[in-house]
């Protein structure tokens, strides 16, 4: 148990800058989902704070320690690896005794914690096996068990459960959050997946383009996205963007002419990114006319693909099974709106 | 999945194998079968007249201990060959893997040797180990060491068994290198985060990974070291001094080209070549095996 905090950390391989002046603090206990798309830094970022690359500036402080440039063997730190990376040669018994045996307990220790944190996992009968004799899922408890055996001072978790199928997925998310809250843990966590960093994350930093987009709790980030980026990356279906014009007196214009009321918006008139998720689109009389290009029925609710007069794409996810035609109007609720800048893509 | 091609007649299939069995049956199975019959002869020192012995150019053999001692020297020439150029080897690995930048240029420099003609490594070293000409070994004397490898026996081993080894280093390198890039660097950054640090972490995780590889190399390098080295002894020493370095396949050419004395020779490459057929059965069994996996 411990806190961990970055200051200004920036990574750069040759001229390409991986990372931008990363500043994190995170208290005792708590789980922090780092998450974006591919290629925005988000596992170099996890393996620098492991020490598997060193910053190219700034400072890791472990536990008000500074680890910048500790081995990894010297930091205290567990990570669960996207691929496991279990010792294929071990059975998963010696799987979990490896860190132990380092630290050098006596035998009867080991084989006490190694036991107890198997049984926590309900994998204690699967310890004389060796990793290939395993399913994924499987695998995937003992690489949680290696980690958990330890009782590390942080959890580095790389996008663990990408490999399991969907509902093993889903599963196996609940459990983390369990023993991770349980043990209390500090724990890092990289995904793309926006579910998992929704339900895991105490709070989520979402990283764009090697900066830090937004540092928020996830219904903070959910409600007011800092940026277009995090608004397209968090919630699915994802947010509907449409090109407006911010008028005096609160409303924008839309570019098929549409005025909307946007209660509360500020900012010197010009040209704006109204956003809007796919939820809080209603049929409405007399609303903004849509011509119906999809209709997916999910059972529970609708979605409806459709365009708007200039062409503009607009998806609309309607409660229930919503009889659609062709073409209907469509109403935005006023009170989750969200302005973007057109230009630098950054919440009004 | 086995990939298998449907001939529509006989004669294609046949015709397409004919130079790879023709090949077979002039080089191998013609003065393979000409070593087994002579081994059952015994000729007169000119080659006249021969007559048939059964098995007694082998149960001479095996009670001579001139054999026995040859066989002895052959074992340890072949242990020493085998664990210095793997070891080598591994160490020019281990690096190799390690180390990014000129890696290409380094790999290529470490594969040269293996592209060189026994002989001409023989030459290459004794110009730097001969006691007269070469450049160690007349620093080795000016600096007080007898040093005369044509005249000293344990010097003599040292020799054929230095130049043996480093002719093998490109391959077992080669191999090593693959061996090691085969390992998930996920796995070792693994060992890492568990707190395990140089050679801890190559003892217990790179090590046993890598036992197929070492395992294949070891017969790799024991038929090597018995077989394919008459070359470069035959050019550095001989055999010599005395029979400080003659090894099975120096004894073989001693005695029937030097010596003349065929049915002996044939029988001892007979022996031979049942060593070889054992070692290289092992071989294609590691082979098989890394497959599998």
């Amino acid at each position: 148990m411990a806190t961990l905090e970055l200051h200004g950390v920036e990574k750069r391989f040759g001229p390409a800058s991986i990372l931008a002046g990363i500043d994190l603090a995170l208290a005792d206990g708590e789980m922090l989902v780092i998450v974006g798309a591919s290629g925005c830094g988000k596992s170099t970022l996890l393996r620098l704070v492991a020490g598997l690359e060193t910053p190219s500036a700034g400072r890791i402080v472990l536990d008000q320690r500074d680890i910048t440039q500790l081995d990894p063997a010297a930091r205290d730190i567990a990570m669960v690896f996207q691929n496991y990376a279990l010792y294929p040669h071990m059975s998963v018994f010696d799987n979990m005794a490896y860190a132990l045996r380092i630290r050098g307990l006596s035998r009867n220790e080991i084989a006490a914690q190694v036991q107890a944190t198997a049984e926590l996992l309900g994998i204690g009968a699967l310890l004389a096996r060796k990793p290939r004799q395993l399913s994924g899922g499987q695998r995937q408890r003992v690489a949680m068990g290696r980690a958990i055996v330890r009782s590390p001072k942080l959890f580095l978790f790389d996008e663990p459960l990408s490999n399991l199928d969907a509902k093993l997925r889903v599963q196996m998310r609940a459990e983390i959050r369990r023993l991770q809250r349980r043990l209390g843990v500090t724990s890092l966590y990289v995904t793309h997946d926006q579910v998992e960093a929704m339900t895991l994350g105490d709070r989520l930093l979402v990283l764009e383009g090697g900066r830090a987009a937004q540092l928020a709790t996830p219904m903070e980030v959910f409600a007011r996205p800092a940026t277009v980026y995090v608004a397209g990356f968090i919630g699915a279906p994802a947010m509907n963007f449409l090109p407006a014009a911010l008028l005096p007196g609160g409303a924008v214009q839309l570019s098929g002419g549409q005025v909307v009321a946007v209660p509360g918006a500020v900012g010197s008139p010009g040209a704006v990114t109204l956003g809007v998720r796919p939820e809080h689109v209603s049929l409405a009389d007399g609303g903004i006319p849509l011509a119906v290009e999809l209709v997916e029925p999910l059972g529970s609710e609708t979605l409806v693909h459709g365009r708007m007069a200039d062409g503009t794409a607009l998806l609309a996810k309607l409660p229930g099974a919503a009889p659609v035609g062709d073409q209907v109007a469509v109403a935005l609720a006023p009170d989750a709106l969200h302005l973007f800048d057109a230009a630098s893509g950054r919440r009004l | 999945m086995e990939r298998r091609t449907i001939f529509p007649g006989r004669l294609l299939p046949i015709l397409l194998a004919a130079p790879q069995l023709l090949l077979t049956a002039v080089f191998f199975l013609w003065p393979a079968g000409q070593a087994a019959w002579f081994s059952t002869a015994r000729q007169d020192a000119f080659g006249l007249r021969s007559e048939f012995v059964g098995f007694e150019n082998f149960s001479d053999l095996l009670t001579d201990p001139l054999y026995r001692e040859s066989v002895g020297r052959t074992a340890l020439f072949c242990a020493l060959v085998a664990a210095l150029s793997m070891g080598v080897a591994l160490l020019l690995a281990v690096f190799a893997d390690r180390e990014i930048r000129g890696r290409a240029a380094y790999r290529t420099l470490l594969i040269w040797p293996y592209a060189i003609a026994p002989a001409v490594a023989a030459v290459l070293w004794i110009l730097v180990l001969h006691p007269q000409v070469g450049l160690v070994g007349r620093w080795l004397n000016r600096h007080g060491v007898a040093w005369d490898y044509r005249l000293r026996d344990a010097q003599a081993m040292s020799v054929v068994v230095l130049a043996s080894a480093w002719k093998q280093v490109s391959y077992d390198f080669i191999f090593f290198l693959a061996g090691l890039q085969a390992i998930p660097r996920t796995v070792t950054e693994a060992a890492r985060m568990d707190g395990a640090r140089g050679w801890r972490r190559f003892r217990t995780i790179t090590l046993p990974l890598l036992a197929p590889t070492v395992l294949f190399l070891l017969v790799v390098n024991l038929v090597y070291a018995a077989f394919d080295t008459f070359g470069t002894i035959q050019a550095l020493t001989g055999g010599g001094p005395g029979k400080a370095t003659e090894t099975l396949v120096v004894k073989v050419y001693r005695d029937g080209v030097v010596n003349l004395d065929l049915g002996s020779s044939s029988a001892q490459s007979v022996l031979l070549m049942g060593g070889v057929i054992v070692l290289t059965m092992l071989q294609f069994r590691f082979l098989g095996r890394r497959r599998a996996d």
